[in-house]
């Protein structure tokens, strides 16, 4: 079981979150080709190892954490607010 | 053999004061109080306990500790029968009623025993090579037949009453240790005395692990467990297991309240999730088995099992003992029946023994360099072979006590990931763990001997002090325990090959599992011991293989030429024991699997006859009244002709609010939000990224940068989640916040031609005309004296309203709605009622948003903004879903005015009756046309008006000529709603 | 030519391709010992209840050779069509399985609905009222059931190998070797394996094999866990699905009850059982059978799964010539594995789709004919 350390809440049972998967992909402009949109929305690395993702702490404070995971071990290396992030 | 004569005295736990009445097999029995069932029986001679699985041979108890594999037995109690609860771990209590298994018609005399005679023909695996011929003999014949002869226990299942449901309780620790033997006391005792909290956990009733069985290790136990009860941060569980470990610092921990089949009210068990911080695995180790022929026989025992029953409940397990043993721990337990009156002899295959001349000393007869070959008996030990070089012998004994070594119980530690390490010194595999997870401690680290694992545990503690950055200085020394003798190591013995053939040496005894089947399986090609493994069985049963899966290993190394460390173990997962279903579910079973959500008025409508339905975890009513079509037809066309009123409070409720809000919403709608004025309303599409159709819903602008919106009630959570989440993911800097305000605010929808009559009659001196509130306007009103808003928006497709008003203030206004609308005949209406007058207006829903239509498709590509980026708007342009051929809406009707829809029909050619063109999504009687109309998805459905279909329903033989119409069966004109 | 997994697909297709198709210049490389993956860890279900009409058709097909295969491999598969059972709460659902079952049926699949009395009677041990979600009924397919999936692993292994086909364990592939556009072999630990065709049978790890040759799939690797029982006497005789929570159960012939729930929901390649999905399947499972609150579960797993973007699997070309996937299974590889096989060597073999397996094309996420069976859309920890 996943414990996140939430920056406003602390560490937390991952049932308090809802995952949103990949925060490595970036939606492309608005401009961008078609292809660029399909890269987008189903292309992923899916890599056996560091994955950046996206928790969204609903059962708690409803931020956005951008969370750096091992995804064979489990182990969270960061955890970033989305609303930290520079885009 | 007399009943007196095997209870020597009450041993360290029981109480002979207090006599316990029991049944076996419908005998009645007496043991006294701190037995387990297995004590009990065995004090009162009872030496056969039960059928094996596969070749229903005779079993007696094997062991003394949960992970039995043999003396399983079924105990019957006020909820039913409990099937393969362990005796060895069942305490006894009055009246306990506990029965056989797996035999037929009775224990001593079973059909089953066939199987045995068979044996030749039922090695492992062999249901795959054979009952294949003839095609169909599989299911109907040898499948049924196999399983019936499969199953150990039987459930009584029909037992629908939910029993006590189980009881679950999170608590924190900064250590968790497991096991409170010499390792896990000395551990909890030195964390504890630094002020940690720590959560000690022992499966067995009492603490003390292996120093229960040493007399002179009584002094050091008491001190100890004297210093832990001073601890205020220190908890001691009994009969408590840790089941699982997941990472992060998470365990799940079965506590036992209650013995199976005992009366009583409260959970049976409960079940601990503890967080903590580091872990100490003091879990012992597991006496292990030696495969030799026949060592299966009711009367052959782990050496550490009688030792425990002798010391523990001073039940002498025989009188003729023999020892088979390569090890001297186990010299132990020899010494300390002759020391009760038991005859005993020791077999060890190793040449000499520090232990062995200490034996020798007391007069007990040890033969070095001997092995045991074989036993007699049936049912019953009578006599056990031995083998010494070239001489045999044949030795009288009622009891065989084996002792291949010692196992550490690494289950937990590997799955918290870590690596068994092989370890010549004691045969086995042990583990150690990281430094930020914890630390194994003792014999489960692959120590000898109690005082090494009392330092040992004591060290772990200071280790994981420093990891925790507490000062070790704040620890006081603990009292220094006896010291180990000296010993001989052990000679590592798996298997005493069979030297008349034909005769099974045991490996794993719950699953049947032979050294021969072992070999089998690697002659196969099973070699890997996942293969084997899978092949025989080896190590599936309940006991997991806790004192023959390594002989398996062994002998499967032996087998391939290879040594043992290179062959390995299979991978332990959870549970490290077996937990019932009923521990893990919880209290959120049967009434309270999932929470119920009840709307403000939910006893406004329950008082007022409301039939309720589940729509998620609400609670919405369906129809007032006990429900059919008549009832439904009455309330809609009380709204199609006069006035009516529902309650649409489940409908999700969003506000935002911001100076970007319109450019946010305008990015997560499909069409334009920006240019929606104050005080107006806009139905609003939002699409998935993928182009799809994700919820529906409206939009009223409140103020420049106030936006109320309504959700899908199914979509409430989802559509909040998904603007969260690209608001903080991809509008950077964008300058609003979201407010879930579903709760806050209750709904209803007045509708129909008199609505405006009732509204007015409630709304004060506010001007409800036409044109000072147009269709879609959304405006500030009180009603009834309560403020709250107002929007005419109507999915009826009449003149209608919908009100939203706090969600304390509901049913006042409610009822003054109703008072209201009492001269124009004004009604509540259901969601069957609502959603009869959605039909019929061509209105959608989660049956038609069914994920995979988009807007063009349900007839709304208009809505769909042009210009301007929005999520799906570029997949939206891929081909697969500009196609014309797509599934799209229509109206349907059938051809003959009494037929009837039904929902999920697929749409035919009648040229074609088994190519689907689609399907009927919803339908119902209409209140206005005759008979049925419906809502279809069909290929290329805008292009066939007018064209006949057939709606076929196969599973019900049913095909029904209908037409393609328009969806818009009422007023497709819009003119109700603008009246 | 090179196949890239002793699973169940990767062990199918090399047979196929052999016996079927008279090519036996196949290497199946496995990175352990066969069949130890998802096909030797899974809840053994066999079914063709699907939605969309493209994949009721390949299941079928699927479920057709299944019925066929102890013949086709004279190995006892145990193939047990004692049949699977959806039970409905709502009559929203009620509809969408109408809905599938006549469309099963039109396609010459088999599918039945049962009223609650007839639940009742099929499981007697189902709590038809069960305090929160009462079963308002269920619909059957018959042909639907169990196999003993080591068998399968091993029946195929065996027929592929008497077939000519060398099946090497223990060979894990490190790169994928590639010149002038097209795929030219494999390199392992034992050293370069050169093929025209290179075959990924890795559901559960298709992502990291394909990022060997520079492709990126529209997949996650999730968590789906399983759990196993005690064994006790016979129980229930068909496969059950609660429609109101996440639990599935069968009993084996050994007596278990094997059952499970839904992924875990987020990229996860631990193959580790969690806590949280335990607790929730047991709460279903006590809540529509009471009688099982006091067995007792034994072990708890998890395996990973290729989680496509659209729910559905893929067997497919890719932008490298010579590379073909088979993968993206989701959690319904298992029942697939023969159809899967057949129609992944008729790929190889003919260089152009199986006429029942077209659909599942990785062009579909470029043409947006996607084969969506729940309409979840592209979030596959929400499949």
């Amino acid at each position: 079981m996943l414990r996140i350390p939430c920056p406003w809440c602390g560490p937390r049972d991952e049932s308090e979150f809802r995952y949103r998967g990949d925060a490595s992909v970036v939606r492309p402009a608005a401009q961008a080709a078609t292809a660029d949109f399909i890269d987008y929305v189903y292309q992923r690395d899916n890599p056996r190892g560091w994955h950046c993702e996206w928790w969204l702490h609903t059962g708690g404070c409803r931020q956005l954490l951008r969370v750096e995971r091992h995804t064979l071990t489990d182990e969270i290396r960061t955890v970033t607010a989305a609303r930290d992030l520079t885009p | 053999m007399s009943v007196k004569s095997l209870r020597v005295g009450p041993g360290l736990l029981g109480d002979p004061a207090r006599p316990l009445r029991f049944t076996f097999d419908g005998r009645r029995y007496t043991g006294i109080a701190g037995d387990t069932l297995a004590a009990a029986l065995l004090a009162n001679g009872v030496r056969l306990t039960g059928r094996s699985f596969k070749y229903h041979r005779p079993r007696g108890i094997h062991g003394a500790v949960a992970a039995e594999p043999c003396a399983l037995v079924d105990v019957s109690g006020p909820l039913g029968r409990e099937p393969n609860v362990p005796a060895t771990a069942l305490p006894l209590y009055e009246g306990l009623t506990a029965h056989s298994q797996n035999r037929w018609p009775a224990l001593r005399f079973d059909v089953g025993r066939v199987n045995d005679a068979l044996a030749r023909f039922l090695p492992a695996g062999f249901y795959y090579k054979t009952f294949m011929a003839p095609a169909w003999a599989w299911e109907r014949l040898y499948e049924p037949l196999i399983r019936r002869a499969a199953g150990l226990g039987r459930l009584q299942a029909a037992n629908h009453a939910h029993g006590t449901p189980g009881e679950t309780v999170h608590d924190h620790a900064d250590v968790l240790v497991v096991g409170a033997g010499a390792a896990g006391l000395a551990a909890a005792a030195a964390l504890g005395a630094t002020g940690l909290k720590v959560l000690l956990a022992e499966q067995d009733d009492v603490a003390g692990g292996g120093t229960l069985l040493q007399p002179g290790w009584a002094a050091w136990r008491r001190g100890m467990l004297r210093q832990l009860e001073d601890l205020p941060t220190l908890t001691l569980l009994t009969r408590t297991a840790v089941v699982g470990a997941y990472g992060q610092g998470v365990y799940a921990v079965l506590q036992d309240l209650r013995p199976a089949g005992s009366a009583g009210a409260g959970p049976r068990e409960r079940l601990w999730i503890i967080r903590a911080r580091r872990v100490v695995l003091a879990t012992g180790a597991a006496e292990r088995l030696i495969a030799f022929p026949c060592n299966d026989r009711p009367g052959c025992m782990l050496a550490g099992a009688a030792h425990s029953y002798l010391r523990r409940h001073g039940v002498r397990v025989g009188t003729r003992i023999v020892l088979f043993t390569n090890n001297d721990e186990a010299y132990g337990s020899a010494l300390a029946l002759s020391e009760a009156g038991a005859q005993c002899q020791v077999i060890d295959p190793r040449p000499q023994s520090v232990a062995g001349a200490r034996a020798q000393a007391r007069g007990i007869e040890v033969r070095n360099a001997t092995q045991v070959i074989d036993t007699a008996g049936g049912a019953r030990l009578r006599q056990v072979r031995v083998h010494t070089g070239t001489r045999r012998a044949i030795l009288a004994a009622d009891t065989l006590l084996v002792s291949g070594g010692y196992t550490p119980n690494t289950g937990l530690a590997a799955q918290l990931g870590a690596a068994p390490q092989w370890r010549d010194d004691i045969a086995g595999f042990a583990c150690d763990l990281p430094e930020h997870i914890g630390r194994c401690a003792g014999a489960s680290r692959g120590l000898s001997g109690l005082a090494a694992a009392a330092a040992d545990g004591e060290r772990a503690a200071g280790e994981l002090l420093v990891s925790l950055g507490v000062s070790p200085a704040a620890r006081p020394p603990l009292a220094a325990p006896p010291a180990d003798p000296p010993a001989t190591p052990l000679q590592p013995l798996w298997e005493v090959p069979d030297r008349g053939g034909g005769r099974k040496s045991f490996v794993d005894l719950q699953n049947d599992v032979t050294a021969a089947d072992i070999r089998l399986a690697c002659r196969e090609g099973y070699e890997h011991i996942e293969h084997a493994k899978r092949y025989t069985t080896l190590g599936m049963a309940t006991d997991q293989g806790h004192s023959g899966g390594l002989v398996g290993a062994a002998i499967l190394a032996q087998a391939r030429g290879v040594p043992l460390a290179q062959v390995g173990v299979s991978r332990p997962r959870p549970y490290s024991r077996p937990v019932p279903f009923a521990a893990l579910a919880g209290a959120e079973v049967g009434a309270h699997f999932k929470p119920r959500r009840r709307v403000a008025l939910h006893d406004w409508h329950q008082r007022a006859g409301a039939t309720f339905v589940n729509t998620g975890l609400w609670l919405r009513p369906l129809v007032y009244g006990p429900g059919g079509w008549d009832p439904v037809l009455e309330e809609a066309r009380r709204v199609r002709r006069a006035v009516g009123l529902t309650d649409v409070s489940t409908l999700g409720k969003i506000d935002v609010q911001g100076p970007d809000a319109a450019r946010f919403l305008d990015f997560i709608y499909a069409n334009t939000l920006s240019t929606l004025p104050v005080g107006r309303c806009r139905y609003g599409l939002m699409l998935r990224e993928d182009g799809m159709l994700f919820d529906d819903g409206t939009v009223a602008r409140l103020g420049e940068g106030r936006f109320l919106l309504t959700t899908t009630t199914a979509n409430a959570a989802a559509v909040l989640e998904h603007m969260e989440f690209h608001l903080q993911a991809a509008c950077h800097g964008m300058r609003l916040v979201l407010s879930d305000v579903a709760d806050q605010w209750a709904q209803f929808a007045l509708a129909g031609p008199l609505a405006r009559q009732v509204l007015a009659a409630v709304a004060g001196d506010m001007d409800v005309s036409n044109s000072a509130l147009p269709f879609m306007a959304a405006a500030a009103t009180r009603l009834a004296g309560v403020a709250g808003r107002l929007f005419r928006i109507s999915f009826s497709g009449e003149l209608a309203y919908e009100i939203a008003v706090p969600a304390h203030e509901a049913v006042p206004v409610w009822e003054a709605l109703l008072q209201a609308g009492q001269p124009h005949g004004i009604r509540p209406y259901g969601l069957d009622a609502l959603n009869t007058l959605r039909i019929e207006k061509g209105h959608v829903t989660t049956a038609e948003l069914n994920g995979n239509t988009h807007p063009a498709d349900l007839g709304l590509g208009r809505l769909v903004k042009k210009n301007g980026d929005f999520i799906g708007r570029a997949l939206l342009q891929r081909p697969g879903l500009q196609d014309d051929r797509r599934l799209q809406l229509v109206g349907l009707r059938p051809v003959a005015a009494d037929a009837r829809l039904r929902n999920g029909s697929q749409l035919v050619r009648a040229g074609a009756p088994a190519d689907s063109e689609g399907f009927i999504t919803s339908s119902t009687p209409s209140t206005e046309l005759p008979g049925w109309v419906g809502l279809g998805l069909l290929q290329a459905g805008h292009a066939r008006r007018a064209e006949r279909l057939l709606a076929v329903s196969p599973i019900h033989g049913e095909s029904t000529p209908v037409e393609v119409v328009s969806p818009h069966f009422i007023d497709p004109e819009n003119q109700r709603v603008r009246a | 030519m090179v196949i890239v997994g002793g699973g169940g697909h990767g062990l199918a297709t090399a047979y196929y391709l052999a016996a079927h198709h008279g090519i036996s210049d196949v290497a199946v490389l496995e990175r352990g010992p066969i069949g130890l993956g998802n096909v030797g860890r899974n809840t053994t279900i066999v079914r063709s209840n699907y939605f969309h009409p493209d994949n009721i058709r390949f299941y079928d097909l699927s479920l057709r050779l299944w019925e066929g295969l102890e013949r086709e491999l004279n190995f006892n598969a145990m193939v047990s069509q004692r049949g699977t059972l959806n039970l409905f709460h709502t009559e929203a659902q009620r509809d969408l399985f109408t809905r599938r079952a006549n469309l099963m049926r039109l396609l010459g699949a088999d599918a039945q609905s049962l009223d609650r009395e007839q639940v009742r009677r099929r499981v007697p041990l189902v709590d038809l009222d069960n305090g929160r979600y009462p079963v308002l009924g269920g619909f059957l397919q018959p042909r639907g059931g169990t196999v003993r999936h080591d068998a399968v692993a091993w029946g195929y292994a065996r027929g592929a190998s008497a077939a000519g086909v060398d099946i090497v364990e223990h060979c894990e592939v490190t790169g994928i070797a590639c010149a002038g556009g097209r795929v030219t072999g494999v390199h392992t630990r034992h050293g370069l394996i050169g093929a025209d065709v290179v075959c990924l049978a890795v559901a559960g790890h298709s992502s990291h094999l394909a990022a060997m040759a520079g492709l990126r799939l529209p997949i996650e690797t999730h968590l789906l866990q399983a759990f196993v029982s005690e064994a006790v006497k016979p129980l229930i005789d068909v496969v059950l699905t609660y429609g109101a929570g996440h639990f599935y159960v069968s009993q084996s012939d050994k007596g278990g009850l094997v059952f499970g729930g839904g992924i875990d929901g987020y990229n996860n390649y631990g193959q580790r059982g969690t806590l949280p999905m335990a607790e929730e399947v047991a709460a279903a499972a006590v809540t529509l059978l009471p009688g099982l609150a006091r067995l007792k579960v034994l072990r708890q797993w998890g395996g990973v799964m290729d989680m496509s973007m659209d729910g559905s699997p893929i067997i497919s070309t890719t932008a490298l010539a010579g590379l073909v996937l088979n993968g993206g299974w989701c959690y319904g590889g298992f029942k697939a594995i023969p159809a899967g096989g057949l129609t992944t060597a008729h790929l190889i073999a003919h260089g152009s789709p199986h006429p029942l397996a077209a659909h599942l094309s990785l062009t579909r996420f470029v043409t947006g004919r996607i084969v969506d069976e729940r309409g979840i859309g592209p979030y596959p920890y929400a499949h």
